[in-house]
């Protein structure tokens, strides 16, 4: 397996209070990986960073084969390079049909012209169909994504997020607000997911991190404080001090 | 699979059918026809109103699809005006020109001609000189092709600028405001080649076309109003029935979580901004030749924030509402300050509404936005959308609309 995004050495300061202090990070192609972490930990600002929202004072986020730079893109340049991101608080198009929503996050050029011009075609319309069966929203197509429950837009987002069909997924607590029985089904997307492309979840849930059943990144003070399976974690002195101690 | 474009969109094929029937209607009641029932006044008021809709289509599109609130719209529209009053002007006057130069001793020169025409139009301004801006204007194909130019390129400059920076909101709507109020107070100058306050006049009047009475001059206007109001209502319809209208509303719901999804934002703002600025300037390229004169106070600030408030209380979001709003308000703007409605007498104050129009409309705006957000375009949920019974999978029993097999 080669290293699919490499952050070495990141470091930013908002207003001088250090977010994220000299991070460092891989992940494989293939991989699924949890970040658990106390609150201010870093672990959005983390995801702002590799996904553009933010720039880092200092250090590299390099991404692929080619080694590119991420820090020289744009927010939509970086996801048109294959990294999707799910936010915390479910974000979709509440006025539009969940089939609007999936087709506008389906892989496809994106240029204005190109979307003007664009015709529907019957393998959209078959990936659409896959993907509304895969989180659970076939009956949902027509309906207007703003109707839906809160674990639904969850999924929804989730779905999105597969349509863009990116090399790695960044989902931020994809399990806030769920039944046990929607929580379990999420784990099995995210598992599924993780097969193919490389899949980091950011969770606070610790039974939630457990069903995943991954290699587990801890997060303190914008930085990392221990790395490996969720045993190792939770035995390790520093992370029962600061986290699971409280 | 798919439906036609129609079907999926009903309003276009019934909008389309209503502004033939208008047009035939007062076609049929003209003076040039001989009936006479509308005086060619009244029919120049009417194309006017068709040329608004337009304006009020394209501010639908960057407004209440894309969430830009651009406070501008009426300067590319007045640019437009312009570009073609220019060629308007500058012909007519050559026609007077060369007919009173017909009877001197020797021909003119070319220079001679030009001469007494920069003496025509600009002696108003002290002036005689032809300004360089006024190079096309002997051609007429060339000032058309301005008319989409010139307010196209200052769109894409000016939102190239704004949108790169990421300026949105408020603080954009000022900016589009800035510019407006700085185009203006630039006409407003003597030297800014355009005549100053004075602006162009007798547009009215179309070169090579002195044999045709105003009655059918204004019938053509109104028809080619029409036409371009149905072309473009057409347009706008396909433009946000597909999947760039799906985007652009998403821009407007949500920007950042598009740009996530890997479409570029500022390129779309500056797309749906430079092509609603070229709608805006082929309707005041229309509005003008009807209005007869055009000065920079057509283009100050005000105009621009009265669009706003048409597309407010037609309802934005739906273009009929904005050709409805854009209808409704301006005709009734213009009975109210043209002195057709009848004062108001109080016994103790006359309420006269040439006075006390804006302060209505004033207050119907902020009803409108706080009482019926989907303003008069929403009346028609109540006629047109019934309740559909949300039942997904197959039916259960016999008719249509039946329980289905998976009842949510």
């Amino acid at each position: 397996m080669s290293t699919l995004l490499e952050v070495s050495g990141v470091s930013v300061s908002f207003d001088g209070f250090k977010a994220i202090n000299n991070l460092s990070f891989q992940i494989a192609d293939a991989e699924l990986r949890a970040i658990i972490g106390p609150n201010g930990a870093g672990k959005t600002t983390f995801m702002d960073i590799v996904t553009g929202k933010t720039r880092p004072n200092e250090g590299r986020v390099i991404w692929g084969d080619k080694s590119v730079s991420l820090l020289k893109m744009s927010e939509s340049q970086i996801a048109r390079a294959g990294v999707g991101r799910k936010f915390q608080r479910p974000t979709v198009f509440e006025d539009q049909t969940v089939r609007e929503n999936l087709a506008m996050a389906l892989r496809n050029d994106r240029s204005p012209w190109a979307v003007l011009f664009y015709k529907k075609t019957t393998d959209g319309a078959a990936r659409i169909e896959a993907l509304a069966d895969e989180i659970n929203l076939t009956a949902q197509l027509t309906r207007k994504a703003g109707e839906l429950s809160h674990g639904q837009k969850q999924w929804l987002e989730i779905g999105m997020l597969l349509a863009q069909d990116p090399k790695l997924l960044l989902v931020d607590e994809p399990a806030a607000g769920m039944t046990p029985a929607e929580r379990d089904h999420t784990t099995d997307i995210l598992k599924e997911a993780a097969k193919t492309r490389a899949v980091v979840v950011v969770e606070h849930d610790m039974d939630f991190v457990e069903k995943l059943n991954c290699k587990v990144t801890v997060l303190h003070e914008g930085s990392v404080l221990a790395e490996g399976s969720l045993a190792h974690v939770t035995a390790n002195k520093d992370v029962i001090d600061v986290y699971l101690g409280r | 699979m798919q439906r036609s474009f129609f079907a999926r969109n009903p309003s276009v094929l019934i909008f389309i059918a209503l502004l033939a029937v208008f047009t035939l209607t007062v076609t049929v009641m003209s003076e040039a026809m001989g009936m006479g029932v509308l005086s060619t006044s009244f029919i120049k008021t009417l194309g006017k109103t068709l040329c608004l809709c337009l304006i009020a289509i394209a501010m639908d599109l960057v407004w209440g699809y894309c969430g830009i609130l651009s406070l501008g719209h009426f300067a590319f529209f007045g640019l437009g005006g312009y570009m073609i009053g220019m060629w308007l002007m500058y012909e007519r006057t050559k026609g007077i020109v060369l007919g009173s130069l017909e009877n001197a001793p020797l021909p003119p020169t070319p220079e001679e001609v030009r001469d007494a025409i920069g003496t025509q139009i600009f002696g108003v301004v002290g002036g005689a000189e032809i300004p360089m801006i006024w190079f096309f204007a002997d051609s007429l194909a060339a000032q058309l092709a301005l008319v989409v130019l010139v307010p196209g390129a200052l769109a894409l400059i000016f939102g190239w600028l704004a949108f790169r920076s990421r300026v949105t909101g408020v603080y954009l709507s000022i900016l589009t405001q800035a510019m407006t109020l700085a185009l203006s107070l630039y006409l407003f100058q003597n030297d800014s080649g355009l005549r100053g306050n004075n602006g162009l006049s007798g547009l009215q009047n179309i070169p090579g076309l002195s044999g045709m009475s105003q009655a059918w001059v204004s019938l053509w206007f109104l028809w080619a109003s029409a036409l371009a109001l149905g072309l473009g209502y057409l347009m706008a319809a396909w433009v946000v029935s597909g999947k760039f209208g799906s985007v652009i509303r998403g821009i407007r719901d949500d920007e950042a979580r598009v740009r996530f999804l890997g479409y570029n934002v500022e390129g779309y703002k500056l797309f749906v901004f430079t092509v609603t600025a070229i709608i805006a300037a082929v309707a005041g390229a229309l509005y003008y030749p009807q209005a007869g004169i055009i000065n920079p106070a057509e283009i100050a600030p005000i105009a621009s924030i009265y669009l706003a408030v048409w597309v407010a209380i037609g309802g934005r979001g739906r273009l009929y509402g904005a050709v409805i709003g854009a209808a409704f308000v301006s005709l009734l703007s213009s009975w109210f300050t043209g002195g057709g409605a009848p004062d108001v007498n109080l016994g103790f104050y006359r309420i006269q509404w040439t006075d006390w129009w804006l302060v209505l409309l004033g207050l119907s705006f902020v009803a409108v936005t706080l009482f019926a957000p989907k303003g008069m375009g929403g009346l028609f949920d109540y006629l047109v959308r019934k309740p559909m019974p949300d039942r997904p999978g197959a039916d259960l029993g016999p008719d249509q609309g039946s329980r289905r097999e998976v009842e949510q």
